[in-house]
């Protein structure tokens, strides 16, 4: 028996060898372990073994049964990883082949800066609100301190649809009808639609964007308000930027100012970007003018506040370097689709 | 505003500070420089020549040699110019010089390098120059030759420099000054500012007493009537005038303010509206009827002939100057041709009044003429400032022996205002500006700014000409400004906290940005004003509401005059745009209002909608269309029931490929292929599909609560059902007996196949679903699906529908 077994064994061991392929393996596995294989029949004779030679020979067939599966499992392993071999090596692509994209669409720059302007302002506790397009101009004017027959109002070419109505010249009228809810503090940005009547070229367009700004509260400083600019332009720039505050004139600020940043292109050395001035005027700003206040029912004596405004355009042009502004209303796509 | 830098340093006498640092600390200190101008900045190695002999060319006729005396030497210049001879003084630019341009006017940038050479073989060594060569014109320099050399005075210096000489050795300060600062548009103004900015002492022209000992009342009267729109008219006469050139300074300083110097009575009479900012009029005396001036409003289509010539017609809005019996000027705008000056006057009456700024604003602009004059007094200036100029232009004719000036001074003065004064508060100046100012500090600045402090009152005095101080903020200001805004410190508000936030309609366009993002169409941005053609264009009826709009009263053209009230044609303006530059698959989105009219014409402010506008050519159709909407009402939180009514009614899509979009009851948008008429005439020669979805309705119903209800347990049952339908029943009407005759258990439908053609009968579409039923709590069997199925195969056979077995 023992010779028996050891025959089978080796009679096994070469079948096992020479099967090249899983399925031979397999027809190996059959023709051995299977119901009609060769170790199977040994088994079936065990009835006719003598009970007290069958313990050994019990064991030897297991062992027999044993060490033919470890060959079987160990030479199943080293083909299943040779035939993955072969099919990674079938299987190598051209990596530089042209991606499947999904040709997601291109946002407008205007929103994209936007965007980043109420990402900054939220971060700091502004609500970005809204006011209309269409105002009185008790709001784009007479609250604002630009009284009828200003020359402010000459300047910012209006355009009206009667002597109450026009078309709002800058996002500054929805600071006073936030005032008026009468809600206190306040800390908002209003990002808007603004009306002037330029005829459109390069460098003007009679619609075009405005962020304002506006914070009232008890002790609100002119500090305050230069902090907090530094702080927009440094996030908006760039860290390494550095802010000049100017002496202007607006109605309805005082003190007022209008704010350069250094130029982002050559860092504050003068450029053709910036015309060699090394700055770059972004903004104006100011103290809320006490009689702004008290047009909008608040007591300047008890509160202050600053305002500012940006015009959108005018950051999305410089950061992105636009050099023509008539692009942005034209929705050609080889311009946007590089956004 | 411009200013002579050298006019501001006789002002201001100390200052030392090159053009660069001026620009800097004034513009820090709010008069804004926009830029400077050197007048020599392309000149170099020019000297006075004296020309000792000129002898012909050898070689060319048109040119001569001339040796000329440059004080160390004498050169040898060959010159084509006419105007030379021999003794006469020219500008000689010396070889390895540079001028600024060509004598035909044009100027290069850099200006134009001179080396010596040869001209037809003869040696030359620099080059005799005209006045546009030095970069002036004729204009500057009257004297000027109209082709050829600029020829010197006789006493100019031999071997000096020119630019010295012509007094090109100066620089042109650029102001942008802001409009609270009448007193700034003047060179006075500016030199204060200049002084206090750099800390030095402010000089103003001593005006002395002037006049003889007879007195102008006797010469001429004034009667304002109108004085609400002429607080003051002060007039004072000149006798024995003697027009002649003025002096070469005053020459110099108006050349370089870009007044063109004339006569010695025009040239004072700039001088010192450059100087004072104070516009004067002169009027030949003998031209005064009745010895009489009156100030009073035109009358309605009154005409007049003004000194230019033209005539003018006029209204009871404009101001005129008048005599005895006729109108001789319109009040600070221009004066009359018949009152002129001319070279032969004699007697004169000088007029330095103060008009109302806007009345002049309005009048220059009805008048559609808008002077020097009315451009200094449209903003309001201080009628304190006539006196010293009437004054100061005396003088000056007194000093160039222009005419006797008359004693005496004819002054109507009846809009004085009282001094303004204001509480000095040092602390309030501080805590709004978030600093630690010294009062004293406070108080020199103050002071160089000519506000007086009362020591006893503790108030601040304001001048005449600073009407733009009335409250402590305006003080703060002043404050702010001499110690350096960059020196006041950076702070962040303190205080109650607030949430930053955006509004909730807000949200859900960045929602729909990001849908239509996702989906490939592209952000557009368009004007909310068109033209009121686009209504025809769009093919809407006569008698279409949409055709009401907010119309502009003064827009840029009729293009842009009307407040759209469809977002459709900026967005097929934007589509043809594209496809006239043959951009492939265009897809754009846009987010902009509309402005619907509460009623016409407009009294109350429009209705604004916000509206989300998709367009597209080239890939994808109807039902691509279809699902970014789809998409969006998904992400918005819209779960209720959303139908598509092909019943839309828009003329400007396809009639058999539009559809309202309903969600439950309400519109809220349509969508369709755009009527190929229509796209054609917008230059889209290809389908093109639009959207547009009607955001304050979204808004309305929009949320971003999510709730889980479960992953289903058990098994859902499917049934295919196929069938034959009559063409003209729409899936959706199919879709609506699922959904009513499904019961709870229907879960989901899906059209799978749809199909026309062979094997089906002419008029009938074959179409395909596959239903889905589910229990969330148990395995269905046949018995829970049959009723439902029954109810919808009755339901179906009702409208003519046939199954397929």
């Amino acid at each position: 028996m023992r010779e028996k077994l050891q025959k089978i064994r080796e009679e096994a061991m070469r079948r096992i060898e020479e099967s090249k392929d899983l399925n031979k393996l397999n027809e190996a596995r059959v023709a051995i372990l299977g119901k009609k294989g060769e170790l199977t029949a040994v088994l079936k004779g065990m009835k006719d073994v003598s009970p007290e030679d069958r313990p050994l020979v019990g064991q030897l067939v297991n062992e027999t049964r044993a060490g033919i599966e470890r060959m079987l499992e160990e030479t199943k392993a080293k083909l299943e990883a040779a035939e993955l071999e072969v099919r990674l090596k079938r299987e190598v692509i051209d990596v530089t082949l042209p991606a499947k994209r999904n040709l997601s669409g291109h946002r407008h720059p205007n929103t994209i800066a936007l965007e980043e302007v109420e990402r900054i302002f939220t971060g700091m506790g502004y609500e970005v609100v809204e006011g209309p397009e269409v105002e009185y101009d008790y709001y784009n004017f007479e609250a604002l301190n630009i009284p009828r027959n200003h020359p402010a109002r000459d300047e910012q070419d209006t355009f009206y649809i009667n002597d109450k109505i026009l078309l709002r010249t800058q996002t500054s009228p929805v600071q006073v009808r936030e005032m008026e809810k009468g809600k206190l503090p306040i800390r908002i940005i209003a990002p808007g639609r603004v009306f002037r009547s330029d005829e459109v070229d390069a460098t003007h367009s009679p619609s075009f964007h405005q962020i304002e700004g506006l914070v009232i509260d008890k002790n609100i400083t002119f500090a305050d308000l230069k902090g907090t600019l530094a702080e927009f332009a440094r996030e908006l720039f760039g860290t390494e930027t550095k802010v000049k505050f100017r002496p202007h004139h607006f109605p309805f600020t005082e003190p007022s100012a209008e704010v350069d940043v250094t130029c982002f292109k050559c860092g504050g050395k003068g450029c053709r970007f910036c015309k060699g001035e090394g700055w770059i005027e972004i903004l104006g700003c100011g103290m809320v003018h006490p009689r702004v206040l008290k047009m909008s029912g608040i007591d300047p004596e008890e509160y202050s506040g600053f305002a500012f405004g940006v015009g959108l355009e005018r950051i999305a042009l410089l950061k992105y370097e636009i050099d023509d502004m008539r692009l942005l209303y034209e929705n050609d796509m080889r311009f946007l689709r590089q956004f | 505003m411009n200013t002579s830098l050298n006019w501001i340093k006789t002002l201001v006498p100390g200052l030392a500070v090159t053009p660069g640092e001026y620009m800097d600390a004034m513009t820090l200190s709010g008069s804004k420089v926009e830029g400077y101008t050197r007048m020599d900045a392309d000149l170099e190695k020019i000297v006075i020549g004296q020309i000792t002999s000129i002898t012909p060319h050898p070689d060319a006729d048109k040119l001569v040699i001339c040796q000329t005396d440059i004080g160390t030497e004498t050169i040898q210049i060959v010159t084509g110019a006419k105007n030379v001879t021999e003794g006469c003084k020219v500008p000689v630019v010396l070889d390895g010089g540079k001028v600024a341009g060509s004598h035909d006017g044009s100027l290069t940038e850099g200006g134009i390098r001179i080396k010596k050479g040869r001209l037809r073989g003869v040696e030359s060594n620099g080059m005799l120059c005209s006045i546009e060569e030095l970069g002036s014109s004729r204009d500057m320099f009257p004297l000027a030759p109209e082709e050829g050399i600029y020829l010197l005075p006789d006493d100019a210096p031999v071997g000096g420099n020119v630019v010295e000489y012509l007094g090109l050795d100066d620089t042109i300060i650029e102001y942008e000054i802001t409009s609270n600062r009448v007193d700034c548009f003047s060179v006075l103004g500016i030199a204060r500012e200049a002084a206090a900015t750099f800390g030095l002492d402010f000089v103003p022209p001593a005006v002395t007493e002037t006049g003889n000992s007879e007195n102008a009342g006797d010469y001429i009267r004034v009667t304002v009537k109108d004085s609400d729109l002429c607080p003051r008219y002060t007039a004072r006469v000149v006798k024995n005038i003697r027009i002649a050139p003025s002096p070469e300074w005053m020459q110099r300083r108006l050349r370089a303010h870009g007044i063109r110097p004339i006569n010695n009575i025009v040239d004072i009479t700039n001088y010192v509206m450059e100087e004072y900012g104070q516009p004067m009029h002169a009027y030949d005396l003998e031209t005064i009827e009745g010895r009489e001036i009156v100030v009073r409003r035109a009358t309605e289509g009154e005409t007049f002939v003004t000194l230019d010539g033209n005539t003018r017609t006029l209204d009871d809005t404009v101001l005129m100057i008048c005599d005895g019996r006729k109108p001789v000027g319109i009040a600070g705008i221009m004066g009359g041709e018949n009152s002129m000056i001319t070279d032969h006057v004699t007697t004169m009456l000088f007029e330095a009044a103060c008009f109302d700024g806007t009345s002049i604003r309005l009048s220059a602009k009805k008048i559609g003429m808008r002077t020097d004059a009315s451009s200094k007094f449209e903003k309001g200036l201080d009628p304190e400032n006539t006196i010293a100029a009437i004054n100061r232009a005396c003088q000056l004719i007194e000093e160039l022996g222009a005419g006797e000036v008359v004693g005496g001074t004819v002054d109507v003065y009846t809009g004085k205002k009282e001094e303004k004064r204001l509480p000095f508060e040092p602390e309030k100046y501080n805590r709004l500006l978030g600093t630690r100012i010294g009062a004293d500090d406070m108080l020199s600045w103050f002071k160089r700014l000519e506000l007086g402090y009362d020591e006893k009152t503790n108030e601040i005095h304001i001048p005449s000409w600073r009407q733009d101080l009335e409250c402590d903020a305006d003080l703060a200001e002043e404050v702010a400004r001499f110690f350096g805004y960059d020196k006041i410190p950076d702070t962040l508000p303190h205080g109650e906290a607030t949430t930053g936030k955006l509004s909730f309609k807000l949200r859900i366009e960045a929602v729909a940005r990001d849908v239509a993002e996702f989906c490939g169409f592209s952000q557009a941005m368009v004007y909310s004003f068109e033209s009121p053609k686009v209504f025809d264009r769009l093919r809407l009826p006569a008698d279409s509401p949409l055709r009401r709009a907010v119309v502009i009263s003064n827009p840029l053209g009729e293009d842009f005059s009307i407040m759209r009230t469809l977002p459709l044609d900026g967005m097929l303006t934007s589509l043809a745009l594209n496809y006239s530059h043959r951009n492939k698959n265009v897809r754009l989105y846009e987010l902009g209002n509309i402005y619907l009219p509460k009623e016409t014409p407009v009294t109350e402010l429009p209705e604004e909608r916000m509206q989300f506008t998709l367009g597209m050519y080239g890939d994808g159709d109807f039902y691509t269309m279809k699902g970014v909407i789809e998409e969006f009402l998904e992400k918005a939180g819209l779960s209720g029931r959303l139908s598509y009514n092909p019943e839309a009614g828009k003329p400007f899509l396809h009639p058999g490929r539009q559809a309202e979009i309903c969600y439950e009851t309400k519109v809220i948008g349509y969508l369709g292929e755009i009527h190929p008429s229509v796209a054609a005439d917008y230059g889209i020669r290809d389908r093109a599909y639009a959207a547009v979805l009607d955001m304050p309705e979204i808004v309305k119903n929009a949320t971003f609560s999510h709730r889980y209800e479960g992953i289903a347990r058990f098994p859902a049952a499917t049934r295919d059902i196929s069938m034959v339908v009559p063409k003209g029943i729409l899936a959706g009407e199919i879709g609506h007996v699922f959904e009513s005759r499904g019961g709870k258990l229907l879960e989901h439908y899906e059209l799978f196949d749809i199909y026309e053609g062979e094997q089906i009968e002419e008029g009938y579409k074959s179409m395909a679903y596959s239903l889905s039923f589910r229990a969330k709590d148990r395995n269905l069997n046949d018995a829970d699906i049959t009723g439902a199925m029954e109810k919808i195969v009755k339901a179906l056979e009702d409208m003519g529908i046939g199954l397929r077995k």
